[in-house]
């Protein structure tokens, strides 16, 4: 087991890797010169060409990737360039692993732009998880139990209603409904505008509340998958042979669903839930963007619209680990959840 | 033990002329699934007795209607399209007509299953013992590490080397055959009256075949149990059953103790099945002689004697395209055939028994 988790995590650093250099790569083909940008108007080509020095975009790419490597390693100094920094030793700036580069848009480090947005961003996929991870799977098994019924049909149908809704729609809609137009009989919305704020800054409570529209959006995207999952798997395994002998030993109906079906239905739910997860970790863009929600997805959005290519890179690093991390801890839990399940 | 009998949900079926009520009697049993295409009658107009410590097997091929009678009779159709009607009298009571939670309490209590393949029988993701252990506890309201005693007695009973230890095992880390042990050891564990065993040497390799029908042999003795063991291997009734009844196209076309369908039958679809047992002292050409022929359709039957395709013997004289042959269900020996009773005595004389 723990060799394997060795193993899987290497082939993790090895996929990072790659990604890095593709994303660099990518960087290069971009029609904008960071070092222009920074530059503003009043701008000397002398000027542009110190700046290009001093955050090493003058070397070739595999120099820079090396080197960006080295900074999420061990941390790096800038400016890159070494003659600059013998010429000014006060000037020098240490950026500490992990580092991710310097974002000459928003003139910062991109692993402080990008740490100050992912408790955001997790706190939003945590509740929005724990959200449509309860109500598909309970919705689910209703629609298995009434299976053909309209109950049945209702769920399915709104879930997929929901599931095909462009996110953007879905998104105003609840924010226009429940944040800001005052509700029926109430004579103020039901919800205040959503305002991310710490728990350090305002308590649980606070946050939670916060969190409630944006995070109901998003698992009304995601529950489609996880009704139907649930809902096709309670069918089948009631033809599946252990399920009989349950039946045949004089079980209720009720324990032969929460004990024998729901315990075999684990291995398909924690599939999908672990690679939804890892991936909305790494930021909702549309809802955080409508909400104005500042993490990962936003901070994307914001960096793309403003060419902020570093950011970019770290954003989709960051996010690529999520998946890696989650792809891994889904593996894991294989061995927890089926006994037959070994890694050796 | 079966005081739940006395419940006023319970319709009783009169058995005439019999002195001994059987323990269970199966009276015009019709299991008919509607499908798109028609009706499949998996199991059309079936009686017949089993008594106390008694062991019936029923012999048919594939799609016969043996597996589907197993299961009406533990009550597996209910909440499907199934639809079954007639009666299952279990002590006296009809199981088709008491109400779901009467029959629950008598499944695995009463009435236990041995099935086919115990490595899908069996939950993947929970103990052998913890399966047995719920089995126990579903109808004896007793202490976790009560009911473990009890399973380790039972593993040790059915001859599970170490039982201590193997009851933490997980189904897939026994091999067929313990599996299926353990599978017996989770049917006997509530002492139940009636055992059916569906094919319960087939998933096995033939060497743990007759250990495992020894087995239960051996537990009948000890437990008193009656066993119905429904097969399409007649070297296996020939080993256990007092009385055979063979099922064709979802009706019995013969039914009788084990000697007279061993060494008299009447049949000629029991002929084919006699014939068709692989015989190692004839040539290698002529050990296998099937039935020509395929099973029948159950959603379209062949008019009159279902079996006149691929029978023989079937004429137009006799009718067996039009009539249907009748089935003296209080005789000793029914057979469902047209052809005059000293009629097939001859064949099966001069024609059948020479070849076998």
């Amino acid at each position: 087991m723990f060799a394997y988790v060795v193993r899987r995590l290497f082939s993790g650093v090895v996929m990072l890797l790659v990604m890095s250099f593709v994303t660099i790569l990518l960087f290069f083909s971009a029609p904008v010169d960071p070092a222009r940008q920074m530059c503003g108007k009043s701008c000397t080509p002398e000027r542009i060409e110190q700046t290009r020095k001093a955050l090493g975009y003058d070397k070739p790419p595999t120099t820079q990737w090396a080197a960006f490597v080295k900074g999420v390693v061990v941390g790096r100094d800038y400016p890159a360039d070494e003659q600059m920094r013998k010429e000014a030793p006060q000037n020098v700036v240490h950026c500490s692993a992990p580092c991710l580069g310097y974002s000459t848009v928003s003139q910062q480090m991109v692993a402080s732009a990008v740490g100050s947005h992912v408790p955001v961003s997790a706190s939003l996929a945590l509740c929005a998880f724990v959200m449509w991870i309860i109500a598909g799977v309970v919705l689910g098994v209703i629609a298995a139990l009434f299976k053909g019924t309209v109950l049945d049909r209702t769920i399915v149908g709104a879930s997929l209603l929901f599931y095909a809704f462009p996110t953007f729609a879905l998104a105003l809609g609840i924010y226009t409904f429940f944040a800001l137009t005052p509700f029926p009989g109430l004579g103020h919305p039901l919800f205040p505008i959503p305002n991310y704020t710490p728990i350090s800054q305002g308590g649980v409570w606070t946050w939670f509340v916060n969190l409630l529209l944006p995070a109901f959006t998003l698992a009304l995207v995601f529950i489609a998958g996880y009704v139907r999952i649930t809902r096709s798997f309670v069918l089948e395994s009631g033809q599946e042979d252990y399920i009989r002998t349950a039946k045949a030993k004089g079980l209720e109906s009720r324990r032969i669903l929460l004990k024998h079906t729901m315990r075999a239905a684990l291995t398909p739910i924690v599939t999908i839930a672990g690679l939804d997860l890892g991936g909305l970790l790494g930021g909702a863009i549309i809802t955080e963007k409508i909400f104005n929600y500042p993490g990962l997805g936003k901070l994307a959005f914001d960096s793309t619209v403003n060419y902020d290519l570093p950011i970019i890179v770290g954003i989709v690093l960051v996010a690529a680990s999520f998946v890696i991390v989650a792809n891994l801890v889904v593996d894991i839990l294989y061995a927890v959840i089926d006994p037959r399940v070994k890694y050796s | 033990m079966t005081s739940a009998s006395t419940s006023t949900e319970t319709h009783t079926w009169q058995a005439s002329g019999d002195d001994a009520q059987p323990l269970l009697s199966v009276r015009e049993l019709r299991v008919h699934f509607p499908t798109e295409d028609g009706i499949v009658k998996s199991v059309d107009d079936l009686s017949f007795d089993l008594g106390q410590g008694k062991t019936l097997g029923i012999v048919g091929e594939s799609g016969s209607g043996k597996s589907v009678t197993s299961q009406a009779i533990m009550g597996l159709h209910r909440g499907t399209r199934a639809r079954v009607s007639g009666h299952i009298l279990f002590d006296g009571v009809d199981l088709l007509q008491i109400s779901d939670s009467e029959l629950r309490k008598r499944r695995g209590r009463d009435i236990a299953m041995v099935f086919q393949d115990p490595l899908s029988a069996l939950h993947p993701y929970y103990t052998v013992g913890n399966q047995l252990a719920e089995a126990y506890r579903v109808h004896h309201d007793v202490s976790k590490a009560a009911a473990k005693t009890r399973v380790v007695e039972m593993l040790e009973r059915v001859g599970i080397p170490s039982p201590q230890t193997r009851v933490d095992n997980y189904p897939h880390e026994f091999s067929g055959g313990m599996r299926q042990r353990a599978m017996i050891a989770m049917a006997l564990i509530n002492d139940p009256r009636l055992i059916i065993a569906d094919e319960p040497t087939t998933a096995l390799d033939v060497t743990v075949q007759a250990q495992i029908l020894d087995l239960l042999v051996g537990l009948q003795k000890e437990f008193g149990s009656s066993i119905i063991i429904i097969t399409h291997d007649l070297g296996v009734v020939a080993e256990m059953a007092d009385d055979i009844l063979v099922m064709y196209g979802g009706k019995a076309v013969e039914r009788g103790d084990a000697d007279t369908i061993f060494y008299n039958p009447e049949h000629p679809y029991a002929w084919g099945l006699l014939a068709s047992m692989p015989r190692m002292d004839r040539l290698r050409t002529d050990r296998l002689r099937p039935i020509a022929g395929n099973p029948p359709s159950l959603i379209n039957l062949p008019s009159g004697c279902a079996f006149h395709p691929r029978c023989v013997y079937a004429s137009d004289e006799l009718g067996c395209r039009e009539i249907v042959p009748p089935f003296e269900n209080e005789s000793e020996h029914p057979v469902r055939c047209l052809i005059p009773h000293e009629e097939r005595l001859s064949i099966f004389e001069t024609k059948v028994r020479p070849t076998l």
